[in-house]
């Protein structure tokens, strides 16, 4: 599994990207976590408010910090 | 136009806002609230009177003594300014989700100059917003086909004018500078923004942003009940009290000092009505300066105080608020140089323009 955590690095974005791992880990999934922090990147996915999460090229959450437990969701299994 | 994505290509099909689901209000939650309002209340009209009770009769200080007066100061204040603070960022919290930047875009899309600029100011109060956000939300404004005009005034208003500024500027300097500030600061966010629009400039903004116009946008709605928006008010007091409570205290501890020792009539000649030349001072010194509202609003009241006059104190603040260095750096990404200058040159008219206009009239 390939997620994303797409924000330019503030606290909003830092805390996404804490909970996501949270949630893998949680999950015991595979998955490896990047973040995508250049502007223009971001735009180009159709992102417009940041923090964003993408996991496999879908757009999971845009524009807020979402709950562990939604994230264990979209993680699946 | 923006089109709508449904989580396509969601494995289990499940609507994202299925697993928090939506949440109605209980009446046991609505009587909690009410009570929580009511002992609020109660606490704080008890808060000038313990605080001289605290000063003057337990630790037996002097009225009117430097040590007594700067303590009264900041056993009042402070617990003052927290719970306005905690109260309207509880209410904002929830009244923001209403707003989010996906519908603030898609509304401010179909809209032309003026009234859209009109429509832009006033959001720019209710939509969640914060240094890092401005870029995006400028592409999405870019790539939503929002004029650059009314992009602007959306951009000017939101960081400036925004509630804990108002509240805070209510609870230590009363409801005529408040109101003063939150009208002022509008007009500049319409009237900037309108006048930027008419310079037509889009060709000052980055060619990759330009491209994106043909792009969509990604847009996750979230249905939300009573209480999720209830839950979103208590997130905002927890992210914004916890984050500048340390500067309102700190602001208020100076105001504190100012209070009690500085002398009256302080700061008049530097910062006075009959200086004409410390509003364009006041406006140059605070665009490298970088403060959020909560930590320049005390300093403002103790500047005020002292004499300082009501247009040369505001313009300063506005300058500190909307005019920030960090925020240009980071607008240059997407903005050329000359639309940057642009931006500046505009709103710090704007502001200088308030800070003499106030300095006449009061």
């Amino acid at each position: 599994m390939e997620i994303k955590i797409c924000g330019p690095g503030c606290a909003s974005c830092e805390k996404t990207h804490k909970i996501v791992e949270a949630a893998v880990a949680a999950k015991g999934v595979e998955a490896t976590i990047s973040k995508v922090t250049d502007f223009q990147e971001i735009a180009q996915l159709g992102i417009f408010s940041t923090p964003a999460v993408v996991i496999d090229g879908n757009v999971k959450s845009v524009g807020n910090i979402p709950k562990q437990a939604e994230v264990e969701g979209w993680l699946g299994m | 136009m923006e089109t709508l994505k449904s989580c396509a290509g969601d494995g289990d099909g499940l609507p994202v806002s299925s697993v928090a689901g939506k949440k109605k209000i209980t009446v046991q939650q609505l009587g909690f609230g009410l009570l929580v309002l009511a002992v609020w209340y109660i606490v704080y009209k008890q808060l000038l009177p313990f605080s001289h009770f605290f000063s003057y009769t337990l630790l037996g200080l002097d009225r009117g003594s430097h040590l007594g007066e700067a303590i009264q100061f900041f056993v009042y204040d402070s617990p003052k300014v927290m719970m306005l603070l905690t109260l309207i960022v509880f209410i904002v919290g929830m009244i923001r989700s209403f707003f989010t930047q996906e519908r603030t875009r898609k509304f401010l899309a179909g809209k032309r100059e003026t009234g859209g600029n009109v429509m832009a100011a006033l959001l720019g109060i209710v939509t969640p917003f914060c240094s890092c956000s401005a870029v995006p939300l400028f592409l999405g404004f870019v790539q939503a086909g929002v004029p650059l005009g009314v992009t602007f005034s959306f951009l000017i208003a939101a960081p400036m004018v925004n509630e804990i500024a108002v509240v805070l500027l209510y609870g230590l300097l009363g409801w005529k500078v408040a109101a003063i500030y939150l009208t002022t600061g509008l007009l500049i966010a319409m009237v900037a923004g309108w006048f930027i629009g008419r310079l037509k400039l889009e060709h000052l903004i980055e060619d990759w942003v330009q491209e994106l116009r043909a792009g969509e946008a990604v847009v996750i709605e979230e249905d939300l009940g009573w209480s999720d928006r209830i839950d979103h008010g208590k997130e905002a007091v927890r992210d914004i009290v916890g984050k500048v409570w340390i500067y309102v205290l700190a602001g208020i501890g100076v105001g504190a000092l100012i209070h009690g020792y500085v002398p009256e009539a302080f700061m008049a000649s530097v910062m006075g009505k009959d200086a004409w030349w410390s509003v364009p001072v006041a406006v140059v010194v605070g665009i490298p300066m970088y403060s959020n509202a909560a930590g320049i609003v005390p300093v403002v009241e103790a500047l005020l105080g002292k004499g300082a006059a009501l247009g040369t104190v505001l313009a300063f603040m506005m300058s500190v608020i909307a005019l920030s260095l960090p925020e240009m750096v980071i607008l240059r990404k997407v903005l050329k140089p000359g639309l940057i200058a642009v931006f500046i040159a505009v709103v710090g008219c704007g502001i200088l323009f308030t800070g003499f206009l106030f300095n006449l009239i009061i």
